[in-house]
């Protein structure tokens, strides 16, 4: 067909070609499945251990005075958001504060994964995302919030999204599930977009594939097609990879996640890093916390109303840090650790805690937070609560073997 | 079906280049993996001993800092640590491109896709610090030579490579009835990742004849394995478990541990029919799709067996095989060969390659290939990427290729060749109609020619 074709017989031809598309299942999904209830579920995972003492301050703890000083604590207690008297926020998180008082926001404290000792972030991510109390039957293939996928009825590749450009194994297995980062955004001409459609038409997977990324691109903020020469293309791509990688980045996974949790999606995850603070902790912690926050908000704005009320959004790490400020102003790794809740499916505006306290002798190994409960079981509960998954399911699926405890009540 | 030397390129090798030949004849396709390696020649990567300069370096400067604290020459120290990982970060980089050099320059084309798929099968990498750069070198040193030789010597190199066994906790493993072991009760325990992976993965396969009673003796034979202080590879006869062990029903070692025993218990488990079946499987869906004819790996299969393990005789039955040669093309190229071989068809001078600094390599290539799925030298798991087409034909995947393939071939090459020819370059003289008539309708060059490379004629071999 291709020689016997001008280019102006092409582009009418290709302008049907266009409608017929439009209208096709591929450009605008339609799915005819039952999403499995109304909750939410958004897990952010904060990768490279957030020091969860200096996020979520004891300062009510005698211990914590000896341990943090200057820029880390008590004696600038003014310019912290006390939240009971007991433990505050750090100052970069203090925009959470409306959230707190709205009951919106909780907190878990000294708990951490079944991870101990080595306090390699591979083996303590590996771990956390897997869900699994240890590696004794192999490093895991697949991710605990993918085998919650598995127990909900009616869920289907678009009741999970795994964001952004990074390896998200918390969402790896065999149930089906949706990657996408907002950074791909395409950047073609009109023509071109036309032309790919054509050198995709005979390939079903590829068009499908192609119609797909069509329709996500198109709905996270910025459009396909794009008139103009290179250059504007070449800014696009060049703005979108920057993006990527400034604070801007998690502003859009986050609008990104909100815009399909509006619709049939019912969990998503990704991540937040910059959490390994070794040195100059005072100048490092407070950019990746004030990222978290403006993160939790962009969720909050995105949902809307009616949906947050039935979100809870969680951020976890994969291990704390030492509860000694070291030699370079920053801490080392270590085991227990802080987990943040937001969401107005939240019984909010508390510290959970089993606190262990800040003794030496309290300290794990002398060193570290003690974690008081596996996170694990708060993550079971709210699943339970969100998704109406059995506990016997999330002790044996989710997450094997663990035994879940007591309910918490972080849900209404 | 029979050979086609067009195929040969776009099947077994890094897609049809517009200045080197494809291949005249099967039997030329092997033969040449017994000549010299001139890929690896012409485009240098480290090899292990020299990356262990690095890590001996930032030894002795942590000595240093530790002798030293709070002076002057401890800051300097620090200093010297961070411009240390700042190159080795830079190296990782300049390394990918000479892999991508590698693959547009090659008159050896199978040794690269080879050379990629063992490496993928051996996945390791390090897990913390400088190693975490290592993966290149390991590949270097331990895959790239035994490619071509017998399965077993590859198993040897890889598996007892300090990058593995730090990478499956080797390196922590200590027999609890040990000299060490008894001497410091609380170090004591054997970990089990390598010997499992070795069984599972590396040789008879998930689905293979042995028991979890298998896994903990040849984790206890392994014992030992271990590395010094600057992850060089190194055996412990005190970390090593006393007494014999039985994998597969055979007894390896007694009272005094020896590396022999080691090796004699992987040889074994090289020699087994079920890894035979296993390895033969895996490389015929690499190179032939999803669901190739079962013929191809049962003929693998007897090949390998009846040759104790010969690689080059495994490919010889792939490549004689008939089914070899269909030539419709289902398999969908994995993320870099999809690059790789737009590099080749685009004839990417090495100049230009070289000119790209760090930032410039990991924009143009490491974060696109982590868009299109492949997170490079960083792996999701011990089992390496995937293989099925529908991994990587995602609404996200098909994106990048299209959004790369549209924007990166102009910053690699000043002057783009006109899309009607390209067209024929990249996907030889049955090049489908409508990707022909999208070459010549496009607006510009950059993209008649990413329209090319973005086409599914381009993507699938």
């Amino acid at each position: 067909m291709a020689q016997n074709l001008n280019r102006r017989a092409f582009l009418s031809r290709s302008a049907l070609l266009g409608c017929s598309l439009a209208a096709s299942p591929l450009v605008t999904p339609v799915s005819f499945a039952a999403a499995p209830g109304d909750g939410r579920l958004v897990v952010i995972v904060l990768r490279g251990g957030m020091d969860g003492l200096d996020a979520l301050r004891p300062y009510g703890d005698p211990g914590y005075a000896a341990l943090r000083k200057g820029p880390f604590g008590v004696d600038r207690q003014a310019e912290v958001a006390d939240l009971d008297g007991y433990f505050a926020l750090h100052p970069a998180l203090a925009g959470l504060m409306p959230l707190w008082s709205a009951g919106q926001l909780a907190a878990v404290h000294a708990v951490s994964t079944p991870y101990r000792d080595k306090r390699s972030h591979f083996d303590g991510q590996d771990l956390l995302e897997a869900g699994t109390a240890d590696f004794s039957g192999g490093r895991s293939r697949d991710g605990w919030l993918n085998r919650l996928l598995t127990l909900l009825p009616g869920s289907d590749v678009e009741t999970a999204y795994a964001i952004g450009r990074g390896s998200m194994a918390i969402l790896d297995g065999q149930a089906p599930v949706s990657r996408w980062s907002p950074d791909s955004d395409l950047a073609l001409s009109p023509q071109a977009l036309t032309l790919a459609r054509l050198v995709m038409q005979d390939d079903p997977a590829f068009a499908a594939a192609m119609e797909q990324a069509f329709a996500l691109a198109d709905g996270d903020g910025d459009a396909i097609a794009v008139e103009g020469g290179m250059r504007e293309m070449m800014t696009m791509m060049n703005d979108d990879a920057a993006a990527a990688r400034s604070a801007a980045g998690e502003i859009r996974m986050a609008d990104f996640a909100a815009q399909r949790l509006r619709g049939d999606a019912r969990i998503a995850s990704f991540s937040i890093n910059g959490w390994d603070t070794h040195e100059a902790q005072d100048r490092s912690l407070p950019r990746a916390l004030s990222r978290l926050a403006e993160t939790i908000l962009a969720l909050q704005k995105g949902l809307g109303g009616p949906i947050w009320k039935t979100t809870a959004v969680v951020a976890v790490t994969e291990f704390g840090r030492t509860a000694r400020i070291n030699g370079s102003g920053g801490t080392d790794h270590g085991t227990g650790g802080m987990m943040l809740l937001a969401g107005g499916a939240l019984r909010g505006g508390r510290v959970v805690a089993d606190w262990p306290g800040l003794d030496e002798s309290a300290l794990y190994e002398r060193r570290d937070l003690m974690p008081t409960r596996d996170m694990r079981a708060h993550l079971g509960w709210l699943m339970h609560g969100l998704f109406g998954v059995s506990r016997s399911d999330l002790e044996r699926v989710v997450f094997p073997g663990l035994d879940m405890g007591g309910d918490p009540g972080l849900l209404l | 079906m029979e050979f086609d030397p067009q195929l040969g390129d776009i099947r077994f090798g890094c897609g049809l280049s517009p200045v080197v030949p494809p291949p005249v004849s099967v039997a030329a396709m092997l033969s040449s993996l017994q000549g010299p390696d001139r890929a690896a020649r012409d485009f240098p990567v480290e090899h292990w001993d020299d990356f262990l300069s690095r890590t001996k370096y930032k030894q002795s400067l942590r000595q240093l800092r530790r002798q030293n604290r709070g002076t002057p020459e401890a800051a300097e120290a620090r200093k010297a640590q961070k411009v240390l990982a700042r190159h080795a970060r830079e190296a990782q980089m300049h390394w990918l491109g000479q892999h991508l050099l590698r693959r547009t320059w090659t008159e050896t084309p199978f040794r690269e896709r080879l050379t990629a798929f063992w490496a993928d099968h051996f996945t390791a990498t390090g897990k913390v610090g400088l190693l975490r750069r290592a993966a290149t070198p390991y590949v270097e040193t331990a895959i790239r030579p035994h490619v071509a030789g017998r399965f077993e010597d590859l198993l040897i190199a890889a598996v007892l490579h300090p990058v593995m066994v730090h990478y499956l906790d080797q390196d922590s493993s200590v027999g609890t009835n040990s000299t060490r072991g008894l001497k410091v009760p609380q170090k004591a325990g054997v970990n089990e990742n390598l010997a499992r992976e070795v069984l599972e993965l590396h040789t008879l396969g998930v689905g293979g004849p042995y028991t979890q009673t298998d896994v903990t003796e040849l984790a206890e034979i392994l014992t030992g394995v271990t590395l010094d202080q600057v992850a060089g590879f190194k055996f412990r006869k005190d970390w090593a478990e006393p007494g014999a062990e039985t994998v597969l029903g055979r007894s390896y070692g007694g009272e005094d541990a020896r590396l022999a025993d080691v090796k004699a218990a992987l040889r074994d488990l090289a020699r087994h029919p079920a890894t035979a079946a296993h390895l033969s499987a895996k490389l015929a869906v690499h190179f032939l799709g999803d669901a190739p004819e079962p013929g191809v790996a049962e003929a693998m299969a007897a090949a390998y067996r009846d040759s104790g393990g010969d690689l080059s005789s495994v490919y010889a039955a792939l490549l004689q095989h008939p089914a070899a040669w269909t030539p419709a093309r289902r398999n969908v190229k994995p993320a870099f060969d999809f690059v790789a071989s737009a590099c080749r068809a685009l004839a990417i001078a090495p100049e230009a390659m070289a000119g790209l600094d760090a930032k410039a390599t990991m924009r143009h290539v490491q974060w696109p290939l982590a868009l299109m799925g492949h997170i490079w030298e960083k792996p999701d798991g011990p089992d390496g990427l995937p293989e099925a087409d529908n991994a990587w034909i995602t609404p996200q995947g098909v994106s990048a290729r299209l959004q790369w393939a549209l924007a990166v071939p102009q910053m690699l090459l000043r002057d783009l060749p006109d899309p009607r020819d390209f067209v024929v370059t990249a996907l030889g003289p049955d090049a489908p109609p409508n990707v022909r008539f999208a070459a010549e309708a496009a607006e510009s060059r950059s993209d008649g020619v990413g329209l090319v490379l973005a086409s599914p004629a381009f993507q699938r071999v």
